[in-house]
C-alpha cells in the first residue's frame, strides 16, 4: 500500500529589531551573558510592557510579504507556564487574535510542481531567555542568560499542505529567502534566530482523513528537520504497514547523534497554557494607511525579481534564480548594470562567477566584500575597450575584491594594461621569428599550427599583455613577409 | 509647632516663612512613627536616611529661592507595594521580604521631582489581597481611632489618620484603599482607570487597580493628585494627555461652593439590602441631603448588575493575581527555599513558604478560572459581567454628575476576626463596582458612629474627579473633619 506523508510547520523568527518588543534593552546576539537586561525582561514586580512599533511593522512586512490580511484589530495575550528563564512565569504572545491570518507562499515540489503551502498565521511574541545546563544529578546547575529575553519574535504556522519532507525543506528554504529580503530577520538557524516545530502524520494515499499527529520539537537545522521527518515519515509508515497505527498524538524530539525521533509525551498531557488577554497592553488597533505605507515600502520579492530577469535581460531561468535570491547579490547585480552600458550577461557572469567564488571562499555577503558596483562596471569597460584582456581583468578583479582599489589603479600599479601598440609589437614579433626559425620553417611547409607556439611566445615575452588578437595578425602579416 | 494637625498649605507657609525646617518636618513625623508605629504596625519600612536626605534637599532649595511646589519638603507615606530605588518593597509578603528594587515607580519620581520626602513604605494585606491587613506577612495593622478594630485594607490611611505622616499614597484594587479610608477617617481617592501611572506598582490585578492619594482633607487630597496623574510612557494602560477622560492637571474648583443643580445619583441596590447597617445608611443618606439641600436633586437609579458585579471582581481579580504573582518564583530575586533540591521542588517550597494564605487562595481560584475547562464559564462571564456594569454607568451618567453609595456595609470589624473568604470579599461590595467600570471613587467622611468614622463614597466618570473634589470639599465643610485620638494631644 502507498502511505503519504502530511507535514505542517510552525517556524518561529527572531526579528532584528534594535530594541526588545517590551522594553528599551538593545537586542544583540552574543553578547556577555545578562548583559542587556532591565527589570523588565528580567519581570521584576511592577515593571510594564511598552511595544516597541519597529517589530509591529516588522511582523506586518513579513504578513504582506507572505499574503497574509494584516488584522485591523489584534491582542496580546499571557501563554503561561512556570520555567527558569520565563522571568514572568508567561510569554507575551497573541492568541485567538493574531496580527496576520492567511496568507501562503509558492513553492516548486521536488517533481518540479507549483504549489501554495497556505499559511494558518502569523503573530507577534516574545522570546524567552536561555538555560545552559552543566552536569547532572547532585553536583548539576543551571545558568540562565536573559540577553534573549524578551526579543521580538514571529511565530509562522502553516496549513498541513506539505507532503513530503523535502517540500518541508523547500517551504523553508524559500521562507528564509524572503524573510531575508525584506529585512525583518538574520534567519540563522545555527544562531536560533529561525527554528522550527513540524508537525506530522501519515495516511494512506488517497485517504482525506488525516493520521495520528506527531510534534517534533526544536529542529535547529535544515538536516535535521529532514532527516527527522524523513525518519519520522518511515516511523510512522511501518506503523500503518503493520496494522499497529499510533494509538496516541505525541511530542517528539530528535536525536541527531542516533539518527531517531523519540518519545517525549503524550499530546493530552500539554500543558493548559490559561492564555487570557495581557491586561497591561491594550489592543493592538493597526490603522490601514500604515499598512498601505509598509507595503508600499517593500522591495521587489524573489519571485517578481526571477521573472523580471528573466523578461526583461533574458536570462535563463537558473541565472535569474542564482542571481535573485539573495537581495545582496541582486542589488549588486543591479547597480552594476545601471553603471555599465555593455552585455547584461557579462556581468551576470562575473557575478555568478568570479564574485561568487571570492565571496565564498572569504564567507562573506556581497555588503561585507570591499568590491563596488563602480569598480566591477569600470573594468567591464575597461575589457571592452580592449585596455586589459579578459584574461589580465580576473587578476585584477582578485584585486578589487581584496583591496577595494578602483581597476584602473591597479592596471596602472601593476603594469597590467594590454599592450596594443602596433609598432612596439611589430619589433618584438620579429625578434621572436629571428629566434625560432624551426617552428617558422614549420609554418611556411603549411604546418598552421606553429603559429599558436609563436604567439604565445609573443604573449610570454610581454607577460600576458599583448593584444592577442594584434599579435596574432601582426604575425601571420610578417611571415608572410618573410623571403 | 504641632506639625502633625497642619494641614498640606499650613506646612508650605511655615516652610517658606522659615518657622520651621523641612528636615524638623520630616524629623517631627519620623519620632511620631518611632512612638507610635509598634502599636499601629502602619509602617514595614521607615525611610529614616532616604527621607533626612531628601528633606536636607528641599531646605537647601529653599534657602536657595528655587522653585518650590506645595510638596517640597513634605513627608509622604507609600503603599510597599509601590517600588522604590534602593528602599526594601516587600508589597507586605514575605516572598518579597528583601526584596530592594533598583527602580522607582513613576509616582515615587513625581513625588520625588516634587520635591516631597518619602519618609516610609506602609503596610497592607499581602500585594493588597484583602479588606483588613489581616493578611501582611509583617501583621495586621491596628485601627488609629479603636486599637482593637481592623482599619480597612491599608495602612497608609492608617498612618495619615494618626498623623504618622501628613500624606501617603497607596493603591485600590477592590476597595482597600476607600474602605481604609472610611474607616480611618479620612479622605482617599481611586482615580479613574489610566490616570495615573501603574509603572512600579507591583501588580495584582493589573486591569482593576490604580494607584491614589489619601489625605485629611480634601483640598491635600487634589493636590497630591495633581502631582500623582499624568501620561506615562511607560505605561500602556495610561491615558495619552488629552485623550478623553483625562482630566487637566489645576483643580482650581476645591472651594466649598455648593454646585447649582448638581444632580446626585443614587443606586438603589446599594442601598436595599439588609447588610447595610442602620446608622451607616442613616449617616450616607443625610450626606446626600446636605449635598442637595439648597440647589440639588437626589436621581433614583438602578444598577441592576450590581449583585454580580462582585462575583465577576472576584473572579477577574483572582485570575489577574495568579498570573501577576507567578513571576515569584524564587529564581531571580526575592525569598527562596533553601531547601529545594530540583526545580519544580524550587518552585513548590518557594511559593508555598513565601505567600500567605488569600494570596494562596486567589492564585489557586485564578488558576482554576483561567483553566481551559473554565475559562469559558467563569473568565469570559465575568467579563460580560463587566462590560455589563460599564453599560450601566454610562447610562446612570446620563442621568446625573455623580453617584454616591456607602462606603461600607457597617463599621470597622474586630481585629483578627475571623472571615470565611466570601463574608472577606463581601467587605467590597460597595467598591468593585468603580474597579471593574474604571471610574474615579472618592471616600471622605461623613460623621462617626459610636466614635467610629463612616464614609460615604462619590463616583464620577474618568476626568471628573474636579468634580468629586469640589462635591467632596462641600461635604467636608458641612459636616467638619474628623482627628483620630493620635491626633488629640
Amino acid at each position: 500500500m502507498n502511505y503519504e506523508t502530511v507535514i505542517g510547520l510552525e517556524v518561529h523568527v527572531e526579528l532584528k529589531t534594535e530594541a526588545k518588543v517590551f522594553c528599551g534593552c538593545a537586542a544583540r546576539f552574543g553578547a556577555e551573558p545578562n548583559t542587556h537586561v532591565c527589570p523588565g525582561c528580567l519581570g521584576m514586580p511592577g515593571v510594564l510592557p511598552v511595544l516597541n512599533k519597529k517589530a509591529v511593522e516588522f511582523c506586518i512586512k513579513a504578513g504582506l510579504a507572505l499574503q497574509c490580511r494584516i488584522a485591523p484589530f489584534s491582542m496580546f495575550d499571557r501563554k503561561q507556564y512556570f520555567y527558569p528563564d520565563l522571568p514572568q512565569a508567561y510569554q507575551i504572545s497573541q492568541g485567538d487574535l493574531p496580527l496576520c491570518t492567511g496568507g501562503g507562499l509558492k513553492i516548486v515540489t521536488p517533481g518540479g510542481e507549483e504549489k501554495i503551502i497556505r499559511l494558518n498565521r502569523i503573530h507577534l511574541e516574545e522570546e524567552a531567555g536561555r538555560t545552559y545546563h552543566s552536569g547532572a544529578g547532585a553536583t548539576g546547575y543551571s545558568l540562565l542568560d536573559f540577553n534573549r529575553s524578551g526579543l521580538p519574535l514571529i511565530e509562522i504556522v502553516t496549513e498541513p499542505d506539505l507532503r513530503s519532507p523535502a517540500e518541508a525543506k523547500i517551504f523553508l528554504e524559500k521562507l528564509q529567502e524572503i524573510l531575508r529580503y525584506i529585512e525583518v530577520s538574520d534567519c540563522k538557524m545555527e544562531e536560533g534566530s529561525f527554528r522550527c516545530d513540524a508537525n506530522i502524520s501519515v495516511r494512506p494515499a488517497g485517504s482525506q482523513e488525516f493520521g495520528r499527529r506527531m510534534e517534533i520539537k526544536n529542529l535547529n537545522s535544515f538536516k535535521a528537520i529532514q532527516s527527522a521527518l524523513t525518519y519520522e515519515a518511515n516511523r510512522l509508515g511501518s506503523l500503518l504497514a503493520a496494522g499497529t497505527p499510533p494509538e496516541q498524538e505525541e511530542s517528539r524530539g530528535w536525536d541527531e547523534t542516533r539518527g531517531m525521533t523519540f518519545f517525549m509525551r503524550p499530546k493530552e498531557k500539554a500543558t493548559d497554557y490559561r492564555y487570557f488577554p495581557d491586561p497591561d497592553l491594550p489592543p493592538l488597533v493597526i490603522a490601514e494607511e500604515w499598512v498601505e505605507e509598509i507595503r508600499a515600502g517593500l522591495p521587489e520579492l524573489p519571485e517578481e525579481k526571477k521573472a523580471r530577469y528573466m523578461e526583461e535581460y533574458g536570462l535563463s531561468a537558473q541565472d535569474a534564480d542564482l542571481l535573485g535570491s539573495s537581495r545582496e547579490t541582486a542589488e549588486f547585480f543591479e547597480a552594476t548594470l545601471r553603471l555599465y552600458s555593455g552585455e547584461v550577461k557579462t556581468v551576470a557572469n562575473w557575478v555568478m562567477g568570479e564574485f561568487a567564488r571570492l565571496l565564498n571562499l572569504e564567507k562573506l555577503t556581497p555588503i561585507q566584500s570591499k568590491l563596488e558596483p563602480e569598480a566591477l562596471a569600470a573594468m567591464l569597460q575597461m575589457i571592452d575597450a580592449g585596455e586589459i584582456s579578459g584574461k589580465i581583468a580576473k587578476t585584477v578583479f582578485e584585486e578589487m575584491f581584496y583591496s577595494g582599489k578602483p581597476p584602473r589603479e591597479i592596471v596602472a600599479e601593476k603594469g597590467l594594461a594590454q599592450i596594443s601598440d602596433e609598432s612596439q609589437l611589430v619589433v618584438l614579433v620579429r625578434e621572436i621569428l629571428a629566434q625560432h626559425p624551426g617552428p617558422v620553417a614549420d609554418y611556411r611547409a603549411g604546418k598552421t599550427k606553429a603559429l599558436g607556439f609563436l604567439v604565445g611566445q609573443v604573449m610570454k615575452e610581454t607577460k600576458g599583455q599583448a593584444n592577442p588578437g594584434l599579435v596574432n595578425k601582426l604575425l601571420r602579416e610578417e611571415l608572410e613577409k618573410l623571403p | 509647632m504641632e506639625l502633625s494637625t497642619l494641614s498640606l498649605k499650613e506646612l508650605g507657609n511655615a516652610l517658606r516663612k522659615k518657622a520651621v525646617s523641612a528636615r524638623e518636618i520630616t524629623g517631627a513625623f519620623l519620632e511620631r512613627i518611632k512612638r507610635f508605629n509598634p502599636d499601629l504596625n502602619a509602617f514595614v519600612t521607615v525611610a529614616e536616611e532616604q527621607a533626612l536626605a531628601a528633606a536636607n534637599e528641599a531646605d537647601l532649595r529653599l534657602a536657595r529661592g528655587e522653585r518650590v511646589t506645595p510638596l517640597t519638603g513634605i513627608p509622604v507615606a507609600v503603599a510597599d507595594t509601590i517600588c522604590t530605588k534602593g528602599i526594601k518593597t516587600t508589597c507586605a509578603s514575605r516572598i518579597l521580604e528583601n526584596f530592594i528594587p533598583p527602580y522607582d515607580a513613576t509616582v515615587v519620581s513625581r513625588l520625588q521631582e516634587a520635591g516631597a520626602v518619602v519618609i516610609g513604605k506602609t503596610n497592607s494585606d499581602e500585594f493588597g489581597a484583602g479588606t483588613t491587613t489581616g493578611y501582611s506577612a509583617f501583621g495586621p495593622v491596628c485601627n488609629p481611632w479603636d486599637k482593637n478594630r481592623e482599619p480597612g485594607g491599608d495602612g497608609g490611611a492608617v498612618a495619615v489618620a494618626a498623623g504618622l505622616a501628613p500624606l501617603a499614597i497607596s493603591f485600590d484594587t477592590g476597595g482597600n484603599l476607600r474602605r481604609a479610608a472610611a474607616f480611618c477617617g479620612v479622605a482617599g481617592l481611586k482615580p479613574a482607570y489610566g490616570s495615573v501611572s501603574r509603572f512600579g506598582l507591583a501588580a495584582l490585578a493589573p486591569s482593576l487597580e490604580q494607584i491614589g492619594p489619601l489625605a485629611r482633607q480634601v483640598e491635600d487630597l487634589a493636590l497630591l493628585y495633581q502631582v500623582l496623574a499624568g501620561p506615562d510612557p511607560l505605561d500602556a494602560t495610561s491615558l495619552p494627555a488629552g485623550a478623553p477622560g483625562r482630566s487637566g492637571q489645576e483643580f482650581t474648583g476645591t472651594a466649598a461652593t455648593g454646585r447649582p443643580g448638581l444632580r446626585i445619583g443614587l443606586p438603589r441596590e446599594y442601598f436595599a439590602g439588609e447588610e447595610l447597617q442602620a446608622e451607616v445608611k442613616d449617616l450616607v443618606l443625610a450626606a446626600t441631603g446636605i449635598l442637595t439641600e439648597k440647589d440639588g436633586e437626589q436621581v433614583d437609579l438602578s444598577l441592576p448588575s450590581t449583585g454580580y458585579a462582585l462575583a465577576a471582581h472576584i473572579l477577574l481579580a483572582a485570575a489577574e493575581a495568579s498570573s501577576s504573582l507567578a513571576r515569584y518564583d524564587g529564581v531571580r530575586y526575592g525569598y527562596r527555599s533553601p531547601e529545594a533540591a530540583d526545580i519544580d521542588l524550587l518552585y513548590k517550597k518557594t511559593r508555598t513558604e513565601g505567600f500567605g494564605r488569600e494570596a494562596k487562595r486567589r492564585i489557586l481560584l485564578g488558576t482554576l478560572v483561567l483553566s481551559a475547562e473554565c475559562y469559558g464559564d467563569y473568565y469570559l462571564n465575568a467579563q460580560k459581567v463587566r462590560t455589563l456594569v460599564i453599560r450601566e454607568f454610562t447610562e446612570a451618567f446620563t442621568k446625573c454628575d455623580l453617584i454616591l453609595t456607602p462606603v461600607t456595609r457597617e463599621l470597622p470589624g474586630r481585629a483578627g476576626e475571623e472571615k470565611s473568604p466570601l463574608r472577606q470579599y463581601q467587605d467590597e461590595s460597595y467598591t468593585v463596582a468603580a474597579n471593574l467600570a474604571g471610574l474615579s471613587g472618592l471616600s471622605v467622611p461623613c460623621g462617626l458612629v459610636d466614635g467610629l468614622p463612616v464614609g460615604v463614597q462619590l463616583l464620577a466618570p474618568a476626568g471628573r474627579e474636579d468634580l468629586l473634589f469640589q462635591v467632596a470639599r462641600t461635604l467636608e465643610k458641612a459636616v467638619g473633619r474628623f482627628s483620630s485620638p493620635f491626633l488629640r494631644g
